[in-house]
């Protein structure tokens, strides 16, 4: 495509994002891995000896690592199952003809831009406050008692705002991908004489395959990492205490810098395992 | 092709969207109602709804009371200079990338990908002691280069596959009637380019005035933007909700309006190109 | 003056070679077509020429100048795109200008020059346009006049016409050979249609895998088709070809006639067949003639009025004197 004075030129311009990028990624990351080997407690003396495995194995031995493990997987698989069926719900409602179409995706959108230390805040206080909430005036208005959600419920609760936030980053890709689809062959399914129904299972769900799965893999890189939800929310009691806000607990809280750097390289193992799929599609739309 | 559907299904679609949309719309517009209420009110049992005596005071205090023009402040030079420099270091990148491809082009590019899969929490202590070191914790500057780090990538990306839009023809037509590298890029591409690139520094404004791990971490009271200063409303004493509201209203304002602009790009950036 | 000369020329991209070595002259003033099979090399000969591509080896001469080392804006050529390449967000007359600004010429001269070549392309009412509001015809005159103000040794097209519509097309066709005949530039275009090459060329330049296959004037490459390919490839519609037992009857491996050499009876003829289907173009009618027992559906062309239907049974009579024969490496017996 080019010549031989374009190729020098466009390897000096890609050189710094490259090379600042390469630094970011490899000098942290071998810190941690350095740092997972060691007994090291900032707080306490410092370094105290390389300790070989033992931090990994006591990360997954401790008694916080199996209980961590299980929220996090509850909070990921409960926010991408209520983001992505709603998602798509509300992405083919959103791709109807109706009045106020542009006002409409205004609304459902806003979520997402609204940064989480308030989102966390505002649900706390203003609608899962068990005295002033909304929702406890809610349910006293019918007789209820207030549902003391954040501690009682509080996985539940820490899913709502959650998928709350994604909930239209999840519809706006799905809709953008629905509007992809050619009318046509939905007009040809219909003068074949499928229902309804059968029009959705059959051509857009898996037209949508695509868009779901490339929402799911993102979704998850996200999700495993969230933290100022829970931080100023449950601060990781009742059960809410997800393996992101575990290793940050053992690195910033309790100091035993070791024992969180072991934690960090397996959630580092773990998002890499959802980002080579993700980067597998990517790769093959590169492609086209 | 536009199909008509009858006035009945069209009114139909159009009461559920309304409602469904005002549901996920409520908690915002809530806070921003409660921000003009009194404490009072803003506990009230029932809620008041929008009869109440609307008042700035709320504002008036959080400014008086937090300097929350300093975190203001904060957040907008963090996500500002961010994004400033990222573009500095994005556009040659994704421009070389994006016009002179070579069989690397796809692997440094799912390669960067990667970089931003990395979990913050990872690597948090070695930035900490990083920081500590360089004297960079609770400093703006310091902020400022982590979240064009993290945000890096996409900016790259999104501009990678904005460029990619623009024919290759159209440079060769300038190199044809004479334009060097300079002019090239001066008048033939930059013009062209604006409008990815002025998506692109819209959805990494977003992202970093948003950011709430770095932000949280590496901050204290100097160079605390807006999500720290959120952050400190988390355990109150005495009422407090109206005071939140009005926080939390001037701090996601600006976003809440940058965002509305940038709906279609925001598929793009954060898909990676993978949906547009 | 404008005379382009290509001596041992190649091409490889990696380990693929694209062109082999290949020699070509284009005088001074001439419209040469390159023309071939998509993937025949006949772009990337074109991009060579104007300094889009380096080459790999051989040299390139313009004007007797060797510019295989010069960069593409110094080597006096113009170049319009397949996709028309204007710059959207300029106007017309922005974008006409914009090969004059770049070359620093004032900016009277620079008027001077876009309302000359907008006028000699009715463009003078658009010149304050944008590209977006233009039709294609449109767009494409505007990617002609920004290359005419220049006032090239030469210049180079690449499939111009290619996403215009038929009828535009055909009028493209006749205002591109206008401006030849007027401005008497060497213009060197390159297509995969034919019948552009045959309306257009002086010469023509038949392009298989990098390979010149032939370089002859329109008439000379239809009456002498150097081999099989050109003689397939040259013509609308195609050559019959015919081998077998009837080609050895003239001692040749392959016997080629055209459409119009063949003559359609009822009653009586060389050959016999039944009609299959049948184009009628109004001037003339195109038949499809199968079971002829040449192992060919045979094309013929027959005077508009002449009228058989879909199962007849014809009789047909080749005209000996312009029967085209090529031997088994598929090369024309003299």
């Amino acid at each position: 495509m080019s010549t031989k004075a374009s190729r020098s030129a466009a390897r000096l311009m890609l050189a710094p994002a490259v090379i600042l990028l390469l630094g970011w990624m490899l000098v942290p990351l071998t810190l941690t891995l350095i740092f997972s080997f060691q007994r090291y407690l900032p707080l306490r003396g410092g370094f105290q000896g390389w300790v070989g495995f033992e931090n990994y194995v006591r990360f997954v031995t401790s008694s916080a690592f199996w209980p961590s493990v299980q929220a996090t997987v509850i909070i990921v698989g409960g926010v991408l199952l209520i983001t992505v069926t709603l998602g798509i719900l509300l992405a083919i409602l959103l791709d109807q003809p109706m009045w106020g179409q542009g006002m409409v995706r205004i609304l459902v959108i806003a979520p997402f831009f609204v940064m989480p230390t308030v989102s966390g805040l505002v649900w706390k206080n203003m609608f899962m406050d068990p005295n002033n909430g909304l929702l406890s005036h809610l349910w006293r208005s019918f007789g209820a008692d207030p549902i003391i959600w954040l501690s009682d419920a509080s996985m539940l609760s820490i899913i709502l705002i959650v998928s709350w936030q994604w909930l239209p980053f999840a519809t706006l890709i799905l809709l953008t991908a629905i509007q992809s689809l050619d009318s046509e062959q939905l007009e040809a399914a219909e003068m074949d004489g499928a229902p309804v129904l059968s029009r959705f299972w059959h051509i857009i769900l898996p037209h949508l395959s695509r868009a779901i799965t490339i929402v799911i893999l993102i979704q998850t890189i996200f999700l495993l990492a969230i933290f100022a939800e829970i931080f100023v929310t449950t601060q990781g009691s009742f059960g809410t205490r997800t393996l992101t806000y575990l290793i940050f607990q053992r690195v910033l809280e309790s100091q035993n810098v070791g024992l969180g750097s072991a934690g960090g390289i397996y959630a580092v193992i773990l998002a890499n395992i959802f980002a080579l799929f993700l980067m597998r599609i990517v790769g093959k739309n590169l492609d086209r | 092709m536009a199909r008509s559907v009858t006035i009945q299904r069209k009114s139909l679609n159009t009461l559920i969207a309304w409602i469904i949309g005002l549901l996920l719309f409520f908690p915002i517009l809530w806070t921003i109602l409660t921000s003009f209420k009194t404490e009072a009110q803003a506990i009230a049992d029932p809620p008041v709804w929008f009869f109440f005596d609307w008042t700035l005071e709320n504002y008036r205090v959080v400014q008086e009371r937090s300097n929350y023009s300093r975190f203001l402040w904060n957040s907008i030079i963090i996500a500002g200079g961010s994004t400033i420099l990222g573009m500095i270091i994005a556009i040659p990148a994704a421009w070389s990338m994006a016009f002179v491809p070579s069989n690397r082009t796809k692997d440094i590019l799912l390669w960067m990908l990667s970089t931003k899969m990395l979990p913050a929490v990872g690597v948090l202590y070695p930035i900490y002691l990083i920081f500590i070191q360089l004297g960079l914790l609770d400093t703006r500057i310091g902020l400022t280069i982590v979240l064009m780090l993290i945000n890096l990538p996409i900016m790259v990306w999104m501009l990678y596959t904005y460029f990619k839009e623009i024919p290759g023809e159209i440079l060769e037509a300038a190199r044809m009637d004479g334009a060097g590298l300079k002019e090239e890029i001066l008048y033939v591409l930059t013009p062209m380019a604006i409008p990815g690139i002025a998506s692109t520094v819209l959805l990494n404004i977003i992202l970093a005035w948003n950011e709430a791990f770095w932000t949280l971490n590496l901050t204290a009271a100097r160079a605390a933007p807006l999500t720290a200063f959120i952050a400190s409303y988390s355990s109150p004493e005495g009422l407090f909700y109206a005071k939140l509201s009005a926080a939390s209203t001037m701090a996601i304002a600006p976003i809440l309006i940058l965002g509305w602009f940038s709906q279609k790009q925001l598929v793009r950036g954060l898909t990676f190109g993978a949906v547009k | 003056m404008g005379q382009i000369v290509l001596e041992k020329v190649t091409k490889s991209f990696g380990d693929v070679t694209v062109i082999p070595p290949l020699d070509l002259t284009i005088e001074d003033g001439e419209f040469a077509v390159f023309v071939g099979p998509s993937g025949c090399g006949k772009s990337t000969l074109l991009r060579l020429i104007a300094g889009l591509e380096d080459v790999s080896s051989g040299e390139i001469r313009i004007d007797g100048k060797e510019s295989a080392s010069i960069p593409p804006a110094k080597r006096g050529l113009a170049m319009v795109f397949q996709s028309y390449a204007l710059y959207p967000h300029m106007t017309v007359r922005k974008n006409i200008a914009f090969p004059l600004r770049m070359a620093g010429l004032d900016k009277a001269e620079q008027d001077r020059r876009v309302e000359q070549a907008a006028a000699v392309l009715n463009l003078t009412d658009y010149l304050e346009r944008r590209p977006g509001q233009l039709s294609g015809g449109q767009r494409q005159r505007v990617a002609i006049g920004r290359a005419i103000v220049r006032e090239p040794a030469a210049f180079l097209f690449d499939e111009p016409l290619s996403n215009l519509d038929a009828a535009l097309r055909v009028g493209m066709r006749l205002e591109i050979s206008e401006l030849h005949n007027r401005l008497k530039t060497t213009m060197i275009y390159v297509t995969h249609d034919q019948v552009e090459a045959m309306t257009m060329a002086d010469k023509i330049v038949v392009l298989r895998a990098g390979h010149i296959e032939q370089v002859g004037s329109p008439l000379e490459l239809y009456k002498a088709p150097r081999n099989l390919f050109v003689a397939g490839f040259i013509g609308s519609p195609k050559m019959n070809l015919i081998e077998g037992a009837e080609a050895a009857k003239h001692n040749a491996k392959t016997i080629g006639i055209r459409p119009e050499h063949i003559s359609i009876s009822a009653t009586e003829g060389r050959w016999s067949g039944v009609v299959g289907v049948s184009e009628h173009l109004g001037s003339d009618t195109f038949f499809h003639v199968q079971e002829t027992g040449l192992g060919e559906t045979l094309t013929v062309r027959a005077d508009g009025e002449v009228n058989f239907r879909h199962g007849d049974r014809i009789f047909l009579t080749p005209r000996d004197d312009v029967m085209h024969r090529f031997d088994d490496k598929g090369l024309r017996i003299a």
